[in-house]
């Protein structure tokens, strides 16, 4: 029993000391995708119900006849976990509404990876978002179709290399800009949009307790550092997710209400070369590549702040 | 008291679900299906169905929203058609493999390419094997008690299946006919309240949809199939009991003339009311046809039809879906199969008719009869096993 | 207790094939993954607990001590910890097979 808490995390988690995704799981060594989903899970509270798409965290959860989660979970299939969770939300209503089972709070989270959400998945979580169930959408983005095998995404970086969007004399790897998810799911109007990275955990913890408690729907875009298929060790999760939110790669903010806020705001960025360096998926890049990358952190960083400053 | 009324076979089907006090409907519009969900809509709104209608954006989300809404408790229907059914095809195999017992108004429609908004098999035919449970109507009072039916069939714990109750695309689903509705009082009593064997909840968590690998998978299928071969019996069960209270009773499978001739046709859904009008002329003229009506066609009930072909010399099979490429059309693959397998002496001919809405009239079907008693000796260049009745060629 | 795969006869899977044991993956000991551990130095400690927040794989543990270390049958030896903790408290060792 964990008798000292870290500070701060009864302000989020009821009980910091459950683990609502077991150990046991087969995620990679220091596999930052499962333990956003760990910490998140912890503010959720066991009063929660899990629509997960095909994917990583899916598979390496749930290999029949075992399974890591401790909360109600179900998979259908790639693309509907926005679908599903609709389904989900609407059958509890109906059924706390006729009477059938008690009044509760029940959270319904449908989690799914940056292919089952930007790609396949757009059209279902459009949906969903349109209609305005309420429930949290968590988009686990490893910047690629890592379970099977490093291949890209709409949200692979450019300049990445995967095994669709390999370097080579007519390619530099991705040859397309990250799609900008949140930005789509904040034009839908929903009450809370919000991006955040395990790397800063308690940050992470406050989002998700917000997007908890909106009626209605809420995104939330996870940045999960993979560091099978970036090419990093296995030790660097942390590290380099913390570089992509110091870089303005991958900025830490959120949308309340049609008003956005950055969160987590270096007052100076630090160089993106600083990122770049040291993950093999971007060790082809020539400084070109990274002066390009550079320029468009930096154009997207300005429009941030531009937002963040309109009435 | 059982209240009769002249209704739009479509709108009739969604009073049936209403009947069945369906919870959540998550569906997408498509022809002919539209009125079904439109009054579905309608009767939602006005507070007359006390359930959810989730405008989903594709017919994919609706399957995928249903399943949601069964694995969480709710009685969950659906409807759609053709490239619909087509779009939801990858869920429904997962619906029937999750064991929710979802229920479905197929409303048959012919499959692009060419498009075509009219009524034929070819969308159920391609659905054949995604381990619902199929029942074929028809004429509207069929739609009305299959879709009763269907909810205690699917939720039936010795079953819990997803239950395709088919119905034709515009020669019955847009027809206006006398149909006999039972009071909300008798369906309760008929159909109680969905039980769920599991459910998505926090206060009994359970996974669902968990992945098999290969040492497993096959013994999952195994118990998949096993359940739908086994559902039969509750099937029967089920549909006794509603005769019984109801006074109309349905069987797997329904004869029709079969008792005084060798001759029969095979079918499914609403032509079988015009095959039958032309059994009542041929009669007229001394001559005798009998007909076997598919009512159930998944599972598929052999011994029903073994018995029913028993005794039975020339037997035509008609269907109205194109092989694709097969050496016939599907049906006439699973009589043979059936035939072969129990040993029935029985020459099996393949018609193919009624695709794209093309209208099969009682005089068409004389002349299939003719061609069995009688067949022309052809031998054309291109030999095929099966005819398309009324090609122009 | 889930059965190895290869145990199951298709009759005793649940309906569905519905898991009712929730979290019986620790069944699987993910320890044998490792190449090295993370091992404490308790004089180092200031039990700030990220060790225990970052861990994907919630194998680091408070001891009843208020100090930390990790359960070796889960632990993959990915050095998240390690790398993390601010005073140094935590080294990679070298696992002995």
């Amino acid at each position: 029993m964990i008798k000292y808490f870290m500070k701060g995390l009864e302000r989020y988690i009821e009980h910091p000391e459950i683990e609502f995704a077991t150990s046991g799981h087969r995620a990679c060594q220091g596999c930052a995708e499962i333990l956003a989903l760990r910490l998140a899970l912890k503010v959720f509270g066991k009063d929660t119900v899990l629509a997960m798409a095909t994917g990583c965290m899916e598979i390496i959860s749930t290999p029949l006849p075992t399974t890591s989660w401790r909360l109600p979970w179900i998979h259908v299939a790639f693309e509907n976990a926005a679908a599903v969770a609709s389904g989900i939300e609407s059958g509890l209503k109906i059924l706390m509404n006729k009477g059938k089972i008690a009044q509760k709070d029940i959270h319904v989270v449908a989690i799914a990876g940056d292919g089952g959400t930007s790609d396949i998945g757009l059209q279902s979580l459009s949906g969903a978002l349109e209609r305005g169930h309420k429930f949290t959408y968590i988009c686990v983005d490893n910047e690629a179709y890592m379970n099977t095998g490093i291949q890209r995404s709409s949200s692979t970086p450019y300049g990445a290399m995967t095994t669709t969007s390999p370097p080579g004399k007519k390619s530099i790897g991705q040859s397309t800009q990250k799609k900008n998810m949140p930005k789509i799911a904040a034009a839908h109007n929903i009450p809370y949009v919000a991006t955040a990275c395990p790397s800063y955990a308690y940050d992470l913890f406050a989002k998700i307790k917000k997007a908890s408690m909106v009626n209605g729907p809420s995104y939330i875009h996870i940045l999960s550092v993979c560091p099978t298929g970036w090419r990093i060790p296995s030790d660097q999760a942390i590290r380099y997710g913390r570089l992509a939110v110091q870089t303005g790669v991958f900025p830490l903010y959120e949308v309340e209400n049609g008003k956005y806020r950055i969160t987590h705001n270096p007052e100076t960025l630090k160089p993106v070369s600083e990122y770049i360096q040291g993950q093999g998926r971007f060790r082809h890049l020539t400084d070109d590549i990274v002066a390009k990358i550079q320029e468009r952190v930096d154009k997207d960083w300005e429009e941030l702040k531009f937002l963040c400053s309109a009435k | 008291m059982s209240t009769k009324r002249g209704v739009e076979v479509s709108i009739a089907a969604a009073d049936a679900a209403k009947l069945a006090r369906v919870e959540v409907i998550a569906a997408y519009p498509i022809t002919p299906q539209t009125h079904i969900v439109e009054h579905l809509s309608e009767i939602v709104a006005n507070g007359e169905l006390d359930a959810l209608y989730v405008n989903v954006e594709s017919e994919h989300s609706a399957m995928s929203a249903c399943c949601g809404a069964s694995a969480a408790g709710a009685r969950t229907f659906t409807s759609t058609s053709s490239q619909g059914m087509e779009l939801m095809h990858e869920i429904l195999f997962i619906a029937s493999g999750l064991r929710l017992p979802i229920v479905m108004a197929a409303v048959n429609r012919a499959l692009s390419a060419p498009l075509s908004i009219w009524g034929d098999h070819s969308d159920v035919m391609a659905a054949r094997d995604t381990g619902w449970i199929m029942l074929f109507c028809e004429n509207g009072q069929e739609v009305v008690d299959s879709t009763i039916m269907a909810f205690k069939i699917a939720e039936d714990r010795r079953v819990l299946l997803p239950v395709m109750v088919n119905l034709d695309g515009f020669s019955l689903s847009h027809v206006i006919e006398p149909i006999e509705f039972p009071s909300q009082e008798e369906v309760d009593k008929f159909l109680p309240p969905y039980n769920p064997l599991y459910t998505l909840h926090p206060d009994k968590p359970v996974t669902m949809g968990a992945y098999g690998m290969p040492e497993l998978y096959t013994e999952a299928k195994y118990a998949q199939e096993m359940a739908i071969r086994q559902s039969k019996d509750a099937i029967i069960e089920i549909m006794d009991d509603f005769g019984k209270r109801f006074g109309r009773y349905y069987k797997p499978v329904e004869t029709y003339n079969t008792d005084n001739t060798d001759t029969v046709f095979i079918a499914l859904g609403s032509i079988n009311e015009n095959i039958k009008t032309a059994i009542d002329e041929l009669k007229k003229e001394g001559k005798e046809l009998g007909l076997i009506s598919l009512r159930l066609f998944r599972p598929f009930p052999e011994e029903e039809l073994a018995f029913a072909l028993k005794g039975k010399k020339k037997v035509a099979v008609i269907e109205r879906v194109m092989p694709g490429g097969a050496a016939n059309g599907p049906l006439f693959n699973e009589f043979s199969a059936l035939a072969q397998a129990r040993g029935l002496k029985i020459q099996l001919e393949n018609y193919i008719l009624g695709l794209g809405g093309r209208d099969v009239n009682p005089e068409e079907f004389l002349e299939i009869f003719e061609n069995m008693s009688s067949p022309k000796k052809e031998t054309k260049k291109n030999e095929k096993n099966y005819i398309v009745i009324g090609v122009r060629a | 207790m889930a059965k190895p795969m290869e145990e199951y006869k298709w009759h005793e899977l649940n309906v569905g094939c519905v898991i009712e044991e929730v979290g019986n993956a620790m069944e699987y000991k993910t320890g044998d993954w490792r190449s090295s551990k993370p091992v404490w130095n308790d004089d180092k400690c200031v039990k700030c607990g990220l060790c225990w927040l970052f861990c994907p794989d919630a194998a680091v543990y408070q001891k009843d001590n208020g100090l930390y270390t990790t359960n070796l049958d889960y632990c993959k030896g990915c050095g998240i910890c390690a790398h993390e903790c601010k005073p140094g408290a935590i080294t990679m060792v070298e696992e002995e097979r």
